[in-house]
């Protein structure tokens, strides 16, 4: 699989490597600067070329008449939209393009047909879904979705007094009755994959697989809220807070945005009648506490400026219980900001190469592989799959004790006929199952990649 | 510095050297010699370090540039120190300095010997000496790369410390694939040349170990007139390969995959090529007395012409005999050297191009102080990294010049001796001109010269700062 990646800002890099740590694709990468190029590729295998992605003779340097993807995330929408263009006219790829103004964005799906684009990607619009989902299930840090909504995979912080505290994996399903599976545990920096016999540990981050019902009687069971936010307070005012509370208003929270620039509230007032739209500076502590920050259910920090995004969460976190959404568009230092307590952190450019990873996933398995859907999960750290069966698998009408699994290679649950359930040794599986698998390696390509190889 | 690591490359390196001596060692058997006996010992040894460096397991596969740089020339050095061992267990050489240089000289494909008769060594040694050209024109690291899964992570610091030129490109996005690519090209080639040369009427061994030392750009012959008793064919031949084997090896790859317009294209090919012709026919006009008609006269130029420029060093004349027009264009030749990304040394046609290129900018410049211009190199915009790279490169490769003729003038040969004899190991070539010419040898110098070659023709293979920065405070420092 060819694919040329267009911009190599931090979404480009990001692409470059996830989409790298797979043998079988080459990745070329383009640039405007010459030192980038040089940096990305000494960092990847990946080949580097430094000139303009609008231009027909870079793209075919790049080998545009063989790549089978084209993903333009340059800085400009126009760029990626050219760029997309001209790749279209010059090689027979699919293309994909980074578009964020909102009124380029209403036009999508113009854009779509006539442009011939496979795939446009807001990022402000997709951090926003990612917040609103989270808004909605307040109690998880992150929700990620399979077999169309079925199953779950949901990632919390284990409160000071839960009933979770000190008591071993196994013991969950007796001492409980819930049905879940825990899938991943982050301690500091180390992440696991928990055996029966791990024991969780109080500020633990948990994943665990489910379906949604079970995951809700899950958190009942251990104390923890699992209502939606009734209303949320929301400091900056620019694209992500406009789809962020277009999105929330549609079910009935209440939206309340707090924005410095007259310009922009006048703006927003025209766009989103129903908010109420406060022409004040957000990092004004005085006026959050009169705007009634204490008894608000949520707190989004969505200004421009990572560090005060920071500082909003950290003394929103000492003023209220409620849930806690932080955006941070480019500060790197993960451990040091997963240490603070930010509440759920969103990485608007993770999550537009995280959906990107996933489609071009998606066409992969067109071509050799059977991932439904990806998604990365433990920090970056593990790979939840979704797989469909097939019926010639090595894997099915055989009990799991007798596969030889690799390592650090979970089958987390089984998607059978409308219900849910986390396999045991005994269990088989058969053909039209859907199969989540977690995995602290990258690359799996099909669901025989699970087993140890020589021993299919 | 990941020392894990590179200790980790320098086992499976040793490992490589190992299988690498089971062709000399077969070549010993089909002989019935003796020496065979000292390559199972090496074979042995060579096996049982690298199986123990390598069982050395990494903790983290990360690279960064400077442990690239330095795990080739440590592999450099201790592919070389082992490569030496055949030569003192078998019994064909007593001094360790000597057995090194003749290695260094083989692996570098310089090509420069310090033997006097060839023809009474064992054939398995004479075999291994050839097969190092092979081995090292390439590169062992490169050939790694292609072969193991050596690291997960980028090895593109490792092909980058072991190519030649000024700035290395992949050919496709994956290092291993770009290595697997070159080491093909480079096998095909030798296989047409080693049976062209079979055609031509040559016994097996000397074809095999002829186009082993055309390929690296090598140069050690195994009769003691070098190429100079062969047929016209023969000789013939063997200019073409030099020639090809000089060219810049992705020029082959853009011919593979139909880009024909890209090579004709290529400055560095067209320049290359011109040079050949415009040196062949001065020399030719000029030293035409010396040979008998015109057929021979082009015949022997231009295989001196291709054998100095391609820094392969073989001989089918005594050209210290030649007048002195023609021997310093032969010095001239000897500087240039081949195509960047050739299996050949020397100071690299394009990093000449773009350094006088430089100059011509520097002369506008004057002219016009405000006058913005950029050096181009194939319609391409030459960045400033890599015209800096060239300067300093060329500057620290005249300073090790005059250091190490500094040095080897304390044995009192004579100043073109000394000048040639560094020439002729820094670019790797293999013969200078008088006592170091073609029918003379470096067994003359002291020891400590013998040394200071070794080192230059390490330096000159691997382009100067791997080898410079084993010697860096810098490096070492954490």
């Amino acid at each position: 699989m060819n694919i040329i990646i267009a911009g190599c800002g931090k979404v480009g890099q990001k692409l470059a490597k996830q989409l790298n740590s797979d043998e079988h694709q080459d990745i070329t990468v383009i640039d405007l600067k010459y030192n980038i190029v040089q940096q990305i590729v000494g960092r990847n295998d990946i080949m580097g070329i430094a000139g303009s992605c609008t231009n027909l003779d870079t793209l075919l340097e790049a080998g545009i008449q063989n790549a089978d993807i084209l993903i333009a995330v340059t800085g400009s929408d126009e760029v990626n939209i050219i760029t997309c263009l001209i790749a279209k006219k010059a090689g027979n790829c699919q293309t994909i393009a980074r578009v964020r103004k909102p009124e380029y964005n209403k036009n999508l799906y113009v854009f779509k047909e006539d442009l011939g684009l496979a795939m446009v990607i807001n990022p402000e619009h997709a951090a926003a879904n990612e917040m609103a989902r989270i808004l909605r299930f307040p109690s998880a840090i992150q929700i990620d979705t399979f077999a169309k909504g079925h199953i779950e995979i949901l990632k919390f912080k284990i409160p000071d007094s839960c009933i979770l505290k000190d008591m071993a994996v196994a013991d969950i399903r007796t001492k409980l009755g819930c049905d879940v599976l825990i899938c991943g545990v982050e301690r500091k920096d180390d992440a696991f994959i928990p055996g029966g016999d791990f024991v969780l540990k109080e500020n633990d981050f948990v994943s665990f697989v489910a379906s949604p019902k079970n995951s809700a009687h899950f958190f009942k069971k251990i104390g923890i809220k699992t209502n939606s936010v009734k209303d949320t307070i929301i400091v900056g005012g620019g694209d992500t807070a406009y789809y962020l509370a277009k999105n929330l208003m549609q079910t009935g929270i209440q939206v309340k945005i707090i924005e410095q620039n007259e310009k922009r509230c006048d703006e927003l007032c025209r766009l989103l009648p129903k908010a109420s739209i406060i022409n004040a500076d957000g990092t004004d502590d005085q006026l959050l506490m009169e705007e009634g920050l204490e008894n608000a259910q949520s707190f989004v920090a969505l200004t421009n400026i990572d560090e005060e995004n920071i500082m909003l969460s950290l003394f929103a976190k000492s003023k209220m219980p409620g849930k806690i959404i932080t955006k941070i568009n480019r500060i790197a230092y993960d451990n040091v900001i997963n240490n603070l307590d930010l509440g759920t952190i969103i990485y608007p450019k993770n999550i537009t190469a995280e959906y990107i990873v996933n489609f071009v996933r998606a066409k992969i398995n067109s071509i050799g592989s059977n991932i439904e859907t990806m998604h990365i999960i433990l920090n970056g750290k593990a790979e939840a799959l979704e797989f469909k069966i097939t019926k010639n698998s090595p894997i099915i009408n055989r009990p799991l004790e007798e596969l030889p699994i690799k390592e650090n290679v979970l089958i987390a649950c089984i998607y059978r006929n409308g219900t849910v359930f986390s396999p045991r040794g005994q269990d088989v599986i058969l053909p039209m199952d859907t199969v989540i698998i977690i995995t602290l390696k990258s690359g799996l390509n099909d669901i025989e990649d699970i087993l140890e190889q020589g021993k299919k | 510095m990941n020392y894990r690591m590179i200790l980790n490359i320098l086992g499976w390196v040793l490992k490589f050297e190992a299988a690498a001596m089971l062709l000399p060692f077969v070549c010993s058997l089909i002989y019935m010699e003796t020496a065979a006996l000292s390559f199972v010992i090496c074979i042995l040894l060579c096996f049982l370090c690298g199986f123990f460096l390598a069982r050395i397991k990494p903790k983290s596969k990360i690279m960064y540039s400077k442990d690239g740089f330095t795990a080739v020339a440590l592999s450099w050095i201790v592919i070389s120190i082992f490569g030496a061992l055949p030569f003192i267990i078998s019994g064909s050489m007593s001094n360790f300095a000597d057995a090194l240089f003749e290695t260094v000289s083989g692996f570098t494909t310089t090509g420069a010997s310090i033997l006097s008769d060839v023809e009474s060594f064992p054939k398995g040694v004479v075999f291994w000496r050839s097969f190092t050209h092979w081995i090292g024109g390439m590169g062992v690291v490169v050939f790694l790369v292609a072969v193991l899964p050596l690291s997960g992570g980028n090895n593109l610091y490792l092909l980058k410390a072991e190519s030649p030129g000024p700035s290395v490109s992949k050919l496709v996005p994956k290092v291993r694939a770009t290595a697997k690519i070159l080491y093909s090209i480079y096998s095909v080639m030798t296989l047409i040349e080693i049976v062209i040369l079979l055609i031509g009427g040559m016994d097996i061994f000397e074809a095999i170990t002829i186009s082993f030392g055309t390929a690296g750009t090598g140069g050690f012959a195994v009769r003691n007139s070098s190429m100079a008793d062969y047929s016209s064919f023969i000789q013939n031949t063997v200019t073409i390969f030099m020639i090809l084997f000089g060219v810049n090896f992705s020029l082959y790859y853009l011919v593979l995959v139909r880009k024909f317009k890209e090579v004709l294209r290529s400055e560095e090919f067209r320049t290359y090529i011109l040079i050949i012709i415009v040196s062949t026919t001065l020399i030719c006009i000029n030293s035409y007395h010396l040979f008998d008609g015109p057929g021979s006269a082009v015949k022997h130029s231009a295989f001196q012409v291709a054998s100095i420029m391609t820094t392969t060093g073989y001989a089918t004349d005594d050209f210290n005999r030649w007048p002195v027009f023609s021997k310093t264009i032969l010095v001239i030749l000897m500087l240039i050297g081949a195509c960047a990304g050739s299996t050949g040394g020397g100071i690299k046609v394009s990093r000449i191009i773009i350094a006088l290129k430089t100059v011509a900018k520097e002369l506008i410049l004057t002219a016009h102080p405000k006058s913005t211009r950029k050096i181009t190199m194939d319609k391409r915009i030459v960045e400033h990294e890599t015209i800096r790279s060239i300067n300093v490169f060329i500057m620290a490769y005249a300073v090790i010049f005059v250091a190490s003729t500094l040095i080897i003038s304390i044995d009192n040969f004579d100043f073109t001796t000394n000048f040639t004899a560094v020439a002729a190991t820094i670019n790797n070539i293999g013969p200078g001109l008088n006592a170091v010419g073609p029918t003379g040898n470096f067994g003359g110098f002291s020891n400590i010269s013998k040394i200071v070659l070794t080192f230059d023709m390490l330096i000159g293979r691997l382009e100067i700062f791997p080898i410079l920065m084993l010697f860096s405070p810098y490096t070492w420092r954490k």
